[in-house]
């Protein structure tokens, strides 16, 4: 789960994480009545997204004066912004958080996350902020350091000397990182993290430490025991689709095709979207209807699916293990007359009960086909998806 | 022979008396499985399909002698359990649990070290010799006794490799489900090498998909110590960077694990991949 940019600066600011004074304004009144609070001669104007990339869009503009900053949050508000890390669509800007300038001397780069490869939470530092670490680690890796935390010894001085030298800081600032580091690893156990990114994190003319920018990243399976953390969601910022899907516990995600795919299984249900696309198709959407599929879910399924113009045919492969495929075909019928589904359904059944499901599929006057087998049920799919 | 498991291995269930492990139990039961009792706190002394129930993992290996243990308890139970049984010593503990928090999978595999106890899972299908023991949720039906390897990280993947090479008549000598989970226990290096070992097996099937760097470990392995014809699969060579593909470890992020990136590696080191999943059976007759 992902949070706006005010709300994780909000959950830093708790764990002693020091940000640039700020505040979130919902309409352009209040951005300038927040600047005329914060006081300065210069404020920044952030459009609140879920998404990286917002500069070199228009997304993050520097107001000189008060009335720049009402324009430019009228400019932003109500706008969908569109950046390199959004679909065509973009993100809807409802919010904005309104800050004051700092002068930057340097820009550093701070992350935290959980390395899946030595199955410890690390920290990734690197003095070249303000660009993206993958770049950063695709062309200049010597520039990068990264420390394991031991989950039973925790966050050790030495660790962040260590990096804090390498980023070139001293004096009282080798200690700031500390607490920052601190700071960012209590947050990460507390709230179930899986990433928090500072980019950048800036050291001022003054020398301070802020972290200008902040993103922090929830594990979507810990968020149920972390209420505060949920009521932070933005359903707004997500798929409309993903986000019915999750309420009737199917995994759907949206893509560009036109071939609708149901499917049960995870990795059953990636490989029938390769094999699509392998037969020359495009999918319309990755959907996983799970291992307990009844006809509540399939039902469901065939809405998400068909409520996408695009879709031009349906491929269902269920692999019925535990479940019966005569029960699955029967579910499948039952939706099919539910939702009224019109486009052509190819459906691939296998595993207990298969030749009474293939039955019950056959000769139904529906606009259903019975594959024998997955090859043929994508050829199938492709084939008739491009007929229409 | 046959890996991890056999028909003397004798098991237990940890949630058994809940409906997942009341349903798999029986299913383990009917397939001939030693399934000798379970573990429901609060429960112990009550009789449930006809085995002891008992408090503790402890109170079950003491009485019974079991050294595997499958877990069907919800995901914020699930390290507690998995941690209970490497205590009581359990040898094999198979967790089937999906959805359990990355974080405490992580202090669980941190506690694990040195502990010699085996974890298969989380998020998995478990593990299962065919015609001889059946640990966790596949079909038992699907399966026949035979000389294929197969390991993967997804469960219906798993079904599918399973139906065909049953489907070409080279069946299975065991069939590993490691699990979605980004942190989880055995690896595919772990089990390639005791396919490798295992005389029963003559070739092996290798599931994998986005996500994490274990295919490409596995690579490197296969090119350095395994002799046996292998058959590669990745899943996922159509799916978008950053989303979460239903398993909570099958996301392609910052431009790594990325089904090309792991069917190069797997190629370069001379490993049979097949592009379509239905082709791994009739691949893997081929190559024997």
């Amino acid at each position: 789960m992902n949070i706006h940019e005010y709300q994780a600066k909000q959950l830093f600011q708790i764990y002693g994480i020091p940000v640039p004074d700020g505040k979130q304004a919902t309409t352009p009144d209040s951005a300038g009545l927040v600047a005329r609070e914060l006081g300065g001669d210069g404020w920044v104007v952030k459009a609140q997204v879920h998404a990286g990339g917002r500069g070199k869009v228009g997304g993050v503009k520097l107001a000189k004066n008060l009335s720049e900053v009402v324009e430019f949050s009228q400019d932003m508000l109500g706008k969908r912004l569109v950046t390199i890390q959004t679909d065509s669509a973009g993100l809807p800007i409802n919010s904005l958080l309104i800050e004051k300038i700092y002068p930057i001397k340097r820009e550093l780069y701070l992350s935290a996350l959980v390395d899946r490869a030595s199955e410890r939470i690390i920290f990734i530092a690197s003095a070249a902020g303000g660009m993206d670490i993958e770049t950063v680690a695709h062309e200049s890796p010597e520039q990068i350091i990264s420390v394991q935390i031991h989950p039973a010894a925790g966050l050790q001085a030495y660790q962040f000397r260590k990096v804090a030298y390498t980023l070139g800081l001293k004096g009282p600032q080798v200690k700031i990182l500390g607490t920052i580091m601190q700071g960012m690893y209590d947050l990460f156990l507390a709230k179930d993290a899986s990433q928090i990114e500072i980019n950048p994190l800036i050291e001022t003319d003054s020398g301070d430490l802020l972290a200008l920018d902040a993103k922090i990243n929830f594990d979507d399976n810990a968020v149920a025991i972390h209420p505060d953390i949920l009521a932070m969601k933005d359903s707004a910022q997500e798929d409309e689709k993903e986000n019915e899907a999750q309420q009737f516990g199917l995994n759907y995600i949206t893509l560009e095709g036109n071939i609708g795919c149901m499917v049960n299984g995870a990795g059953l249900a990636m490989a029938t979207m390769d094999l699509v696309k392998l037969k020359g198709g495009l999918p319309a959407n990755f959907l996983d209807v799970g291992g307990g599929t009844n006809v509540e879910k399939v039902c469901e399924a065939f809405k998400l699916i068909l409520s996408d113009s695009s879709v031009k045919a349906v491929l269902v492969n269920i692999f019925g293990g535990i479940v019966k495929c005569d029960v699955i075909a029967e579910g499948i019928l039952a939706a099919i007359e539910q939702v009224h589904v019109t486009v052509p359904v190819v459906v691939r059944l296998e595993g207990t009960n298969v030749e009474q499901g293939r039955a019950l599929l056959s000769n139904t006057g529906l606009n259903i086909y019975a594959a024998d087998d997955l090859a043929h049920a994508a050829e199938q799919v492709v084939a008739l998806a491009e007929a229409v | 022979m046959s890996i991890l498991i056999n028909k003397d291995t004798k098991l237990i269930c940890q949630g058994f008396t809940g409906k997942q492990g009341t349903f798999h139990s029986r299913q383990a039961l009917d397939y001939g499985t030693q399934l000798v009792g379970g573990v429901t706190p609060e429960r112990g002394g009550d009789n449930h399909l006809g085995l002891p129930v008992f408090n503790t993992v402890q109170e079950a290996v003491n009485t019974t002698g079991a050294t595997a243990s499958v877990i069907y308890v919800p995901p914020f139970y699930a390290a507690d359990a998995i941690l209970e049984a490497v205590d009581a010593g359990i040898k094999l503990i198979v967790c089937i649990t999906e959805g359990i928090p990355i974080l405490q999978m992580l202090r669980v595999k941190a506690a694990m070290a040195g502990a010699g106890a085996l974890l298969i899972g989380p998020n998995c299908p478990g593990v299962i010799t065919p015609g001889e023991c059946k640990i966790g949720i596949m079909p038992g039906k699907i399966h026949l006794p035979g000389s294929i390897g197969i390991v993967s990280r997804s469960g219906t993947l798993t079904y599918e490799s399973v139906h065909q090479t049953t489907a070409q008549g080279l069946g299975q000598s065991t069939c590993v489900g490691i699990g979605g989970d980004p942190i989880h226990g055995m690896n595919f290096v772990d089990v390639l090498s005791r396919f490798q070992a295992d005389d029963q097996t003559k070739g092996i099937v290798m599931v994998g998909e986005i996500g994490g760097g274990e295919e490409e470990d596995a690579a490197e392995y296969i090119k350095a110590h395994v002799t046996k014809p292998v058959v590669a699969y990745i899943a996922g060579q159509t799916a978008p960077a950053g989303k979460r593909m239903g398993h909570a470890g099958a996301i392609v992020t910052g431009g790594k694990g990325t089904a090309e990136g792991k069917v190069a590696a797997l190629k370069a080191a001379g490993i049979e991949v097949v592009n379509s999943p239905t082709d791994i059976g009739a691949a893997m007759k081929s190559c024997l």
